[in-house]
């Protein structure tokens, strides 16, 4: 997983096969991914069935509202934005083998802060300035979030995968405390912050509905794809990852990096919280939580932490995320049927992992 | 007790190893030992860490399987698949760290592992014990919970259950480990009525003094290859002193037509020449699972190698993760050329000229999944020509590496091929090339031969040779004395954390580092 795209070096003799068995591993690659989404779908579609539910048209919904319809495919696009930035952050935790679970915590707490700040700042700023700045704030947020378990972790060694869950479960608290007593909007009866003005909000692209968080989104992961594959810093965060005794062994500040990771982590996080409402929500209304977080951690594993192959996986799971609330509703298939269709999705590639590592076992012994 | 009526006189062999090899990533663990077990005996196991005395009981208690050669169990060839499976042949092992589940009582303990659909048969349990412990003559009490026991009495269980099972063939894996001096008395006698009842134990220990005591027959592992044995008409016919002397003949002597043997570095060190590396009364704190050093001081000329002998375990891994500043000093000085580098960190002392190359080259030397090219610069990462600004300069990455991968004759696929598929010899040539890079000054090789095939060992100790004959100073760590003896101008024994001696490689140095070692004056 080290250098994933490296492209073909021909600096010895020696590699002059190895384009060949690139190109061999490539299709095998796809081989291994596409294959399971088909079983998974088969598998899903059998479910279906047993709740008397015709998978075809279920399927047929989800992939006219999720992609084919005009309208549709807009709101997938939209969806994408914070969707990308979630799973650039988790993409440099996961590359540093830090698992960085308390997304949604961070996402709410950046949602909240850019709501609360960002109608009150359009008021006495220039409005681009007003939005960085409310995406700054929402940053700093998130990112001084993630410092407990970050310390936690860097100098006491205690597991982050219980930290950071612990800390979502405050952290969603939290936002839900902060709207309905601290940034509550006097002028409505239902609890809710302020809601910035649609003309100050992030530009709709052309003539449409999508917002332009979706570039933002598609730099912020495409930077952190070349950052963690091309750079010295991306490097030392993969040394950590990969072998956190050898990282020590090499003279890295260990402590110093993880913080680093937690913060880079968190801030993307914030980031994708505060791109929802400044581009599309415009305000937070009570117990409001999309948990995007924990649905974008598949996502990367199935893109194997590369940011190409994850911007494709978002894009799915938009489609299937826009398109099953609709097929949901159509249907009578609970809302939550996407999420049994991408674990199941997971469950089988993690199946296939298996057998295709044992077969390979197999052939060497 | 049924199977156990096998008399004593019966001397066949309960299990046999034939020509047995396993290979771990990089390292023979087992290099084809030869191996008989026989009722009535305790059969000593005796060899250093890493000589791969647990490889060996891994596969006897079903948990790894040889690579090669085959395991006999009553004269018959028997694949031993499970620990399971090793219970029901008769096989039991008793592990150096306890395995028993503390919150329960002994006797809930030994009724673990009983078919899950049936009440556990308490009162034959009772009587079975009963049985066993007054032909052995210990008490057990069965009804208190472990975690009250001592060590030793928590070993007399794990003894018990195994004795329960029916076993023929008890394997105690450095069971005194844990134990007072009573205890491990207290052991050897139970040791001695369960080989008078027809059991037979193997018992594993790297001290020289319980193998006499305790042993009937004894073994010497030594890098993963049986060195020699002394067998039971023997080991009677000498005394506990001449027994001991003829195992430290076996595990530091020389073998005769040894193709390791080479003469003594002839060349002189100039010896009005001021050290490169000085170091002062170093002391680094004890910790949990790992010997503090105390009061090390040594200086190291250029063109001088200086050897680190002694038994593995003894703070010779701490020693150079001290001096390369991987784990913090509580106190001395470390001078590099006369400048104090103690508070220098992992990265600036390299930077200065002090290389550590490490003995666990996949744990922490490299990154097993990055390529070949990018292990070559781990220790880099960021420095120009190889990153600039901070972007990786691929091109300037492959040039160097495929230069290194000539000049140590790296032998690998490519340069993208993953660092751990490469034998451990060819890991160790990518280790050699990234310390040995331009800028070093003061070098630190530890145990930089092992797990390696000849020919890779052969050219390890050259390069280490080479180094020095270039001005550096070397600091050798090593347990295998031969190649200490074959390169080192002078060889420091390190003993419980501190330098007990040092003594100049001149004729007599075996003997005398052999007398410190094992705790005598020089």
């Amino acid at each position: 997983m080290s250098i994933d795209t490296a492209p073909t070096v021909s600096a010895t003799s020696l590699d002059a096969t190895s384009s060949a068995a690139t190109r061999r591993d490539i299709l095998r690659r796809l081989l291994m991914t596409l294959g399971p989404i088909l079983v998974a779908l088969v598998i899903a579609g059998c479910i279906l069935l047993a709740v008397g539910v015709d998978p075809l048209a279920y399927y047929g919904y989800v992939l006219e509202k999720g992609l084919l319809s005009p309208l549709g495919i807009q709101q997938t696009l939209t969806r994408m934005a914070p969707l990308l930035f979630l799973a650039a952050g988790l993409i440099v935790a996961f590359r540093a083998g830090m698992w960085n679970l308390g997304g949604d915590g961070q996402f709410l707490l950046g949602a909240v802060t850019a709501a609360a700040s960002a109608p009150v700042l359009v008021q006495i700023l220039p409005a681009w300035l007003a939005l960085v700045c409310s995406f700054l704030i929402a940053m700093a947020v998130a990112m001084i979030w993630s410092l407990v378990p970050a310390l936690l972790r860097a100098y006491q060694g205690v597991n982050e995968i219980i930290t950071t869950l612990m800390m979502t479960f405050l952290g969603t608290s939290l936002a839900n405390v902060l709207v309905k007593l601290v940034f509550r909007d006097p002028g409505t009866t239902v609890p809710q912050t302020r809601t910035l003005p649609v003309e100050d909000r992030l530009p709709r692209l052309f003539d449409t509905t999508i917002t332009s968080g979706l570039l933002l989104g598609l730099a912020a992961i495409i930077i952190v794809h070349l950052v963690m594959t091309r750079t010295a810093f991306g490097l030392k965060l993969r040394i950590v990852g990969a072998n956190p005794r050898a990282a020590v062994h090499a003279g890295l500040g260990v402590p110093g990096l993880t913080i680093a990771v937690f913060a880079i982590s968190a801030g993307l996080a914030g980031l994708a919280g505060a791109v929802d409402i400044i581009g599309v929500q415009g305000n937070v209304r009570a117990d409001w939580n999309p948990a995007y977080g924990l649905a974008v951690i598949p996502a990367v594993f199935l893109a194997r932490m590369n940011g190409f192959a994850a911007i494709g996986f978002v894009f799915l799971l938009s489609v299937l995320s826009i398109g099953g609330e609709s097929a949901a509703r159509r249907l009578g298939v609970p809302n939550h049927f996407t999420l049994v269709l991408v674990s199941i999705v997971l469950i089988v590639l993690a199946l296939a992992e298996y057998v295709d590592h044992r077969y390979n076992q197999s052939r060497k012994a | 007790m049924s199977n156990l009526s096998s008399s004593p006189a019966d001397r066949r062999d309960i299990v046999a190893l034939e020509g047995v090899t396993k290979r771990f990533p990089g390292i023979v663990a087992n290099d084809s030992v030869d191996l008989s077990i026989r009722p009535g005996e305790v059969h000593v196991l005796l060899g250093e860490n890493g000589a791969g005395k647990s490889t060996l009981i891994g596969m006897l208690s079903g948990l790894q399987q040889p690579d090669e050669g085959r395991i006999l169990v009553d004269g018959k060839p028997m694949p031993i698949t499970s620990p399971r499976h090793a219970l029901a042949l008769g096989i039991g092992t008793v592990f150096q760290h306890m395995m028993l589940v503390p919150t329960l009582t002994v006797a809930e303990n030994l009724l673990l592992g009983g078919p899950w659909w049936q009440r556990p048969k308490t009162e034959e349990l009772e009587a079975r014990v009963a049985e066993i412990t007054s032909s052995l003559g210990i008490t057990v009490k069965l009804h208190a919970k472990v975690s009250e026991l001592s060590l030793g009495e928590q070993q007399q269980v794990e003894i018990l259950r195994a004795m329960v099972r029916n076993s023929r063939l008890l394997i105690l894996d450095e069971s005194t480990s844990m134990l007072t001096p009573k205890g491990i008395e207290e052991l050897g006698a139970l040791m001695r009525r369960l080989v008078e009842q027809g059991l037979a134990i193997v018992f594993i220990t790297h001290k020289l003094k319980e193998a006499a005591a305790f042993g009937d027959r004894i073994s010497v592992l030594k890098l993963g290859r049986k060195v020699g044995e002394i067998p039971p008409e023997r080991f009677r016919a000498l005394g506990e002193q001449e027994i001991i002397s003829e195992i430290v003949e076996l595990m530091f002597g020389q073998q005769k037509g040894d193709p390791e043997a080479v003469e003594r570095p002839a060349r002189a060190v100039q010896a009005e020449a001021a050290p490169l590396l000085r170091v002062v009364d170093l002391a680094v704190a004890p910790t949990d699972n790992a010997p503090g050093l105390s009061s090390i001081s040594f200086d190291i000329r250029p063109g001088e190698i200086l050897g680190i002998a002694g038994i593995d375990g003894n703070g010779q891994k701490q020693l150079a993760e001290a001096l390369a500043g991987q784990r913090a000093a509580t106190g001395g000085s470390v001078r590099l050329e006369d400048t104090p580098i103690e508070a220098l960190s992992v990265g600036e002392r390299r930077q200065r000229g002090l290389r550590y190359l490490t003995d666990d080259r996949l744990g922490e030397g490299t990154v097993g999944t990055f390529p070949v090219s990018i292990n070559f610069f781990l220790k880099q990462v960021g420095a120009a020509p190889f990153w600039r600004g901070g972007v990786e300069q691929r091109a300037e990455i492959d040039r160097r590496a495929s230069e290194l991968v000539r000049e140590y004759d790296v032998r690998t696929p490519s340069l993208k091929t993953p660092v751990a598929r490469l034998s451990g010899g060819n890991i160790q040539k990518v280790l050699l090339a990234r310390e040995l890079a331009e800028g070093a000054k003061v070098v630190i090789f530890n145990k930089p031969t092992y797990g390696l095939d000849l020919a890779n060992t052969l050219a390890s100790r050259q390069r280490i040779r080479d180094t020095a004959a270039r001005g550096l100073a070397v600091l050798l760590i090593s347990t295998d004395l031969e190649e200490l003896l074959s390169m080192c101008h002078r060889i420091a024994v390190i003993a419980n954390g501190s330098l007990v001696g040092t003594v100049a490689n001149t004729d007599d140095a075996r003997t005398r580092v052999g007398r410190l070692m094992i705790g005598l004056a020089a």
